[in-house]
């Protein structure tokens, strides 16, 4: 990886889609220092059509992504999309096929009105759920009862994360809800489906985030300091998720280690730096920690509360801020987090930079019903 | 630091100055979902007033909501199972807003609700009620209130709510 450029994430921008994804994408072609005209392919990922409200959206952002006249493809796995689409990029470019690719990921939240939560309702399987008017915030809220309740976690525990992640994004320039809180002020704010509270739960967010990666010769000739894609992992499972026990990932663990062995990463919690779990709703970021092997089950609320997350702890989690406090435009916060991955470890993350030089960071993202896990490894070494 | 990252964020003061233009849109669409067969029978079934599984010989799992092959062994299911009216609480919530973000003095309490009679772990989305927001508990034991006959159209709302098997003590 040799670039990396976002736009701020807000609650309501005034660009259109394209324009943010030709604002991400500049940005990452001016931090590689390549030419549109060196890139040979680009990638783009982005969510359900229903939020811009433009089928095939695909077709409709390419010209902002930089997709004119060449090999140009959109990938999709839910809020799963944004740590994906560098295992997409990843793939052309390792199978030998393309020298660079520009990756690009997008969302616009807002056009959607009056909320865009109703372009999640069909999400819901149309006969045996729909009829009962679910909303998106059941399943999460369902989800982390089951978390509390299978290992005897607290409300408290929980609304840590909010505190963490709003305060880290206090120091990233591109952020939408950065805050300095205390537990008792998330735990003061509205319940909206017990035990989610409001300030545990990301915003609705327009933004756009890119990459550029490149094969090793070219990445050598063209950076001094190359970033290594170590490791990929992705895993799906069953949209059946009433018959799942939601206490664990295991999606998430399947993807993890199929990253991990990539990467040569043995002991995850030695040989991770840092990470940058999806934290859409504040126990996610938890929940996923467990799946990524950074923690053993039901222990990360622990761990937090020891303070082994915070900036300065063994293992820092989420310095960008993440979602609950940069914001959240589905597939470009899962790139935002590959971004973040790729400054922290060239040391070029600003106020944010982390203590003793990091090597090696994890980005995983999720999304659909609960179901889908992407992972990716990065770091300063060439993986064996 | 800010012109790294471009974006121009609008708040109502921006949306209200008549400066900004906006166009729109209001799609109608409108889907009719077939059933199928799996669930086309549980339907079916819903409107008798029973609950029915699939049984997949291959993994021994009784499986509900049914379906006819099972996603597991990748293989047809082998039979039709009735399972009770009856189960217990895996996970609930109480949901105070609508999706649209309308609030909800009595909150809505969704849950998943593991059947006897299908394997463990196997559960539906339904709601609760009948009981105080309070009282829920993961591990509760609750049964189906049905609509009564003439009014069910072989649908999951067949099943008004779910409520406590036995009266909550103090």
């Amino acid at each position: 990886m040799i670039g990396a450029g976002m736009t701020r994430f807000m609650h309501r921008a005034l660009e259109t889609p394209k324009e943010l994804a030709w604002h991400a994408a500049n940005a990452a072609l001016a931090s590689s220092q390549l030419k549109l005209k060196q890139i040979d392919c680009v990638v783009l990922g982005t969510a359900p059509d229903a939020f811009d409200g433009v089928h095939m959206k695909s077709e409709y952002l390419a010209d902002g992504c930089g997709g004119r006249g060449k090999p140009f493809l959109r990938c999709y796995v839910g809020g799963g999309t944004g740590v994906y689409a560098v295992a997409q990029a990843y793939f052309q470019v390792a199978s030998g096929m393309f020298d660079t690719a520009l990756v690009v990921c997008e969302e616009k939240m807002s056009s959607c009105q009056p909320h865009p939560q109703a372009a999640f309702l069909t999400i819901f399987d149309p006969i045996t759920e729909q009829p009962l008017k679910p909303n998106l915030l059941w399943i999460f809220a369902l989800e982390q009862t089951r978390y509390m309740e299978t290992y005897g976690i607290t409300i408290e525990e929980i609304a840590r994360v909010a505190v963490k992640n709003k305060r880290n994004a206090l120091n990233h320039p591109a952020a939408q809800l950065a805050a300095e809180l205390t537990v008792e002020d998330v735990l003061g704010s509205e319940i909206m489906a017990w035990p989610v509270h409001r300030l545990m739960v990301s915003p609705t967010s327009d933004g756009a985030a890119a990459i550029v990666i490149a094969a090793e010769e070219v990445a050598r000739r063209v950076s001094d300091k190359p970033i290594w894609i170590q490791g990929i992992g992705w895993s799906l499972d069953s949209a059946y998720w009433t018959n799942r026990d939601l206490a664990y990932p295991e999606y998430v663990e399947k993807a993890a280690w199929m990253a991990y062995d990539m990467a040569g990463v043995k002991e995850p919690r030695k040989e991770i730096h840092f990470a940058e779990p999806y934290d859409p709703f504040a126990y996610k970021e938890l929940h996923h920690l467990e799946g990524l092997q950074l923690a053993p089950k039901g222990q990360a609320p622990r761990l937090l509360a020891d303070g082994v997350f915070e900036r300065d702890g063994d293992l820092p989690v989420t310095p960008s801020g993440g979602l609950l406090g940069v914001g959240n435009p589905i597939a470009a916060a899962g790139m935002m987090k590959i971004c973040e991955l790729f400054w922290q470890t060239r040391g070029e993350a600003g106020k944010r930079q982390l203590p003793g030089k990091p090597e090696r960071g994890v980005a995983q993202a999720w999304g659909d019903l609960m179901q889908v896990g992407t992972v990716v490894v990065m770091g300063t070494k060439k993986p064996d | 630091m800010n012109d790294k990252y471009a974006g121009t964020p609008l708040g109502e003061r921006e949306l209200n100055r008549g400066k900004i233009f906006v166009n729109s849109y209001t799609p109608k669409l409108h889907y009719q979902w077939d059933t199928g067969e799996g669930i086309g029978r549980y339907l079916g079934e819903l409107k008798r007033g029973r609950l029915i599984a699939r049984r997949c010989d291959g993994c021994q799992r009784i499986l509900i909501p049914p379906r006819m092959f099972c996603e597991r062994c990748f293989r047809p299911t082998d039979e039709w199972i009735y399972v009770n009216d009856t189960g217990k609480v895996l996970t609930f919530s109480l949901c105070y807003v609508t999706w649209n973000v309308r609030r909800l003095k009595q909150p809505l309490i969704p849950a998943v609700i593991e059947i006897d009679g299908a394997s463990a772990g196997m559960g539906i989305l339904h709601l609760l009620k009948k009981v105080p927001p309070k009282k829920v508990r993961v591990g509760m034991r609750v049964r189906a209130v049905w609509r009564p006959p003439a009014e069910r159209r072989g649908s999951i709302t067949d099943i008004l709510y779910w409520r406590p098997a036995t009266e909550e003590r103090e």
